[in-house]
């Protein structure tokens, strides 16, 4: 390595490098022109919830802003409503990239721990793939009581007479409570899931590794 | 008007906008015989239809009425207008093209007196005019039109109408007998100038353009400032008729787009910067300009253009690519978007929104006889495998008038190369 390439290494942006290998669709993130239309096609009102826009994540990937983007709770609020896809002049999979790197910051345990969407993607996860079937009852409890018992309480009670109505038109079973149905081959889809997860281990050591 | 003897050394021009004009002229004033072929009624294209350019904001009557001054002396140039190439045959320095040439109804001896459209009732789409008003179906095609002559639209061929401006006419200038014709043109070189073709904006669905009245586009725009023009140089919307003073222009509108044209138009930047200074004309009190860019791209050495710009209080830059457009109760386009410079999201209403629309060459998608090479944008590249077919100004890229001369000159002197080799040959 020359003495000019040693310097320039130095300050060579390593997140951007990083996103690239380690999220999925992250390689594109260098495509970005800055033109706003994500943004400005985006239906969730990001001055709130959505503290980053998505070219101004990868604004901050470029800028070398890692902690900051990675504990970033923005790109959990991206519904997948494809519009920035649609509309993005340079044809980036915008939406595709902010699950890639809420996905990334979340292996690293780096994703903001409460953040609901995070929060119940990791409830649905563990729901259906415990059984192999979604258990409504027991997601929607969980989900009411993530901000604690009295919370979960309050929560319940506002949603009343939504349950009832639920119950009376059979679309709902309490006594799902009490374990709820299953697949028939519980045990086949946990070995199948093992398989799928030793594979994607074995894909990202590969990556990692060059 | 269509006889004519053509050669093996004869250059044959196709188009005659600015750069077909130029490529001829450069061509004949050193001697060689030109063919030039035009689809319209008159010379000019489409910088005939800009009210001014850039630069120096000069009229274009000025740089057109010179090269037309030099045609009209030129008896090297046969001017073949309503015509239109429909295929070519053979190599380099052998070419026979075949072209189409639909009737005028109206001959040589027409003074351009204006009788015959003061008797005919019929009222047609006036496209030198972006189709933004009518014209009498009797018509000069603009006020500078070269040739000076009037033509009938072929809508009132057989009717009460083409009779009445026969009966106008004091010079027996009108021949409703004219057919249209098919001839056969001999050819050394060919020099391809068809320019380009504003890119169609209701593609871009988000911003509205045909939904939305005053949602409209840069080359319309011209129209609307230009005292020929539909208002008679007034900028008034199309949607009421009301002024139109809070003006947005949105650039890369097409261009720069995967979805729409790859490339950068180049021109549109400029466009929009020239056509602040026409708010600031007609409205020195209360005009006011808002250019909505994703980079500014003043090309080349406009950069103090730009820098003049800026600095005028009533030009606002708002660095953001909108994403999409609505109407709201008065008939005002709004626009959408987030400022990326503090990522601040806007909904602004202008009483007239102008899509800076891209240049698309008028080739693509033609089969142009011959198989052309042309790059990802259908642009003709200057590639051997052409053989001698040149591509002059906006059919070759994305160009301003002052880049298409320089360029359609270059392509004269390849043809005039190809038909010395030729004359040599023969001699």
């Amino acid at each position: 390595m020359s003495a000019n390439t040693a310097v320039a290494e130095k300050y060579r942006n390593n997140f951007l490098k990083e996103i690239e290998e380690q999220v999925e669709m992250g390689d594109w993130v260098k495509m970005c022109m800055q033109c706003g239309v994500c943004s400005g096609s985006c239906p969730t009102n990001f001055q709130s919830a959505w503290e980053h826009p998505p070219q101004e994540l990868f604004m901050m990937i470029r800028a070398g802003k890692r902690e900051e983007v990675l504990t970033s709770s923005s790109m959990w609020n991206c519904t997948s409503c494809y519009n920035c896809i649609v509309r993005c002049p340079r044809k980036l999979p915008i939406t595709h990239i902010m699950h890639g790197i809420a996905e990334y910051a979340h292996r690293l345990g780096m994703a903001p721990k409460m953040q609901p969407t995070r929060f119940f993607s990791g409830l649905f996860w563990k729901n259906c793939t415990h059984t192999g079937r979604v258990n409504e009852l027991k997601l929607s409890m969980g989900l009411y009581f993530k901000d604690g018992f009295v919370q979960g309480i309050k929560n319940g009670m506002a949603m009343q007479s939504v349950a009832l109505g639920l119950v009376k038109a059979k679309r709902l079973n309490v006594m799902e409570l009490f374990g709820g149905h299953k697949c028939k081959d519980q045990k086949g889809v946990h070995a199948m899931l093992k398989k799928a997860y030793e594979i994607e281990r074995g894909r990202k050591t590969a990556k990692i590794a060059g | 008007m269509t006889e004519h003897v053509a050669t093996n050394e004869t250059i044959l021009v196709v188009g005659g906008g600015i750069s077909g004009m130029t490529a001829a002229l450069e061509a004949a004033e050193t001697g060689k015989n030109v063919v030039l072929v035009e689809k319209n009624p008159a010379l000019g294209g489409r910088t005939s239809q800009l009210y001014r350019y850039f630069p120096k904001l000069c009229h274009p009557i000025c740089g057109l009425e010179i090269n037309q001054r030099r045609l009209k002396g030129n008896p090297r140039i046969r001017l073949l207008t309503l015509a239109e190439v429909t295929g070519i045959e053979g190599g380099t320095g052998n070419y026979t093209a075949t072209i189409k040439v639909r009737p005028r109804y109206v001959n040589e001896n027409c003074t351009a007196c204006g009788d015959c459209s003061r008797a005919v009732e019929t009222m047609v789409d006036d496209p030198f005019n972006y189709n933004l008003g009518q014209h009498k179906a009797a018509f000069l095609p603009n006020a500078m039109a070269y040739p000076q002559r009037y033509v009938l639209d072929p809508a009132i061929i057989g009717t009460a109408d083409a009779d009445r401006a026969k009966a106008a006419c004091k010079y027996g200038a009108i021949d409703l007998d004219m057919r249209e014709e098919t001839i056969q043109v001999k050819a050394g070189a060919v020099v391809w100038a068809t320019g380009w073709q504003p890119y169609d904006a209701a593609k871009i669905q988000p911003y509205g353009y045909g939904r939305f009245k005053n949602v409209i586009t840069s080359v319309e725009f011209e129209r609307l400032a230009d005292i020929h023009g539909p208002t008679g140089g007034k900028i008034l919307r199309p949607g009421d008729g009301k002024e139109a003073k809070n003006i947005a222009f949105i650039q890369c509108a097409g261009s720069r787009d995967e979805n729409h044209l790859r490339h950068c138009s180049r021109i549109c930047c400029m466009a929009s910067l020239k056509q602040t200074h026409y708010v600031r004309e007609k409205y020195p009190e209360g005009g006011k300009s808002t250019i909505y860019y994703i980079d500014i791209r003043a090309i080349d050495r406009f950069e103090d253009f730009y820098q003049k710009v800026q600095a005028d209080p009533s030009v606002s830059f708002i660095k953001s690519k909108v994403a999409k457009i609505t109407e709201d109760e008065h008939g005002n386009p709004v626009c959408h978007g987030v400022d990326t410079e503090g990522y601040k999201r806007y909904t602004t209403p202008h009483d007239l929104v102008v899509l800076a629309v891209g240049m698309e060459p008028s080739v693509k998608g033609i089969n142009i006889p011959g198989h052309i090479v042309a790059d990802s944008s259908g642009f003709i590249e200057a590639d051997p495998a052409n053989g001698a077919v040149f591509g002059a100004g906006c059919a070759s890229n994305a160009l301003d008038v002052n880049r298409a001369v320089q360029s359609a000159t270059a392509a004269a002197l390849r043809a005039i190369q190809v038909v010395n080799k030729v004359a040599k040959a023969e001699a």
